[in-house]
């Protein structure tokens, strides 16, 4: 084993461990704080694959902004210490049952298919001028309208959060 | 490097990633968890789809599909955070079940 494998079982070990205690954790706030050790992990698997570039951006994105709200709303709307009520038991094994039967099958399908590399994918390098040519430029492999879209969106986004959320003050 | 690790090891892990997320969604009596729950889930994709892009396709395109997914789940985030603080000082609870002012 070297180190490369080490590295990844490690931090395969850490999405994994986080996301099993971010579902099932009986306090709230232990929920929260590992979920934000499984996308810190997922971050770190994203270096693992040299996209430095989508590291950050999942850095900032989910652990600086999602988390952080995740959390604000934990405190807006719950006592400290709250504890979570238990799932429904028969609801708890048939989500097991069907979660399990669903790994089951996908794992089968991807142990029996063979990828095959197609060109030097392996050691491509990413700009990240590549990224901002591709999405601000017109053309075949360029993504302006989507951008576009995607600014719209997120625009509507904050229009529709302010709207649901304020408190309208009656006299 | 990085061939030292099959493709396969990569998918197993954001199956898992899927289907933890998924359990997780359907047993969950707490809005905020469930919300927890789908960024498991889409942060599983988003892996899927920059394995595939290292492995498979020297191209660019699956890391611009990841930065768009990770722009919507955050405008997701945001708007369903919104919709459950709203909610808690209408009905004074996150319990999905409780949120039934529409069913009659």
């Amino acid at each position: 084993m070297t180190a490369y494998q080490i590295w990844f079982y490690i931090i395969a070990s850490m999405i994994l461990g986080g996301a099993l205690l971010a579902v099932t954790a009986r306090k709230i706030f232990r929920a929260a704080i590992a979920l934000l050790v499984s996308l810190i992990g997922i971050a770190a698997l994203y270096y693992w694959m040299h996209y430095e570039f989508i590291a950050a951006v999942q850095t900032i994105v989910y652990v600086g902004g999602i988390v952080v709200l995740i959390i604000f709303s934990i405190f807006l709307t719950h006592n400290p210490g709250h504890t979570i009520e238990e799932p429904v038991s028969i609801r708890e094994a048939f989500a097991f049952t069907g979660c399990f039967a669903g790994f089951a099958f996908v794992f089968s399908l991807l142990n029996r298919y063979s990828f095959e590399q197609t060109g030097d994918g392996l050691n491509h390098t990413m700009q990240v001028a590549d990224v901002g040519r591709a999405l601000l430029s017109t053309g075949s492999g360029s993504y302006l309208l989507p951008f576009e879209a995607v600014s719209l969106l997120l625009l509507a986004a904050m229009v529709g959060c302010i709207v649901i959320a304020i408190k309208i003050r009656t006299k | 490097m990085i061939d030292q690790v099959p493709l396969t090891h990569i998918l197993f892990l954001s199956t898992a990633l899927f289907f933890i997320g998924a359990y997780g969604f359907l047993t969950r009596r707490n809005m905020i968890t469930m919300l927890m729950s789908v960024e498991l889930i889409l942060n599983s994709v988003n892996i899927n789809l920059v394995a595939f892009n290292r492995y498979l396709h020297p191209n660019i395109d699956g890391v611009i599909f990841t930065l768009f997914i990770i722009a919507i789940a955050a405008a997701e985030a945001a708007v369903a955070i919104a919709i459950i603080i709203s909610l808690y000082r209408k009905i004074n609870s996150i319990d999905p079940e409780q949120a039934d002012e529409l069913k009659y």
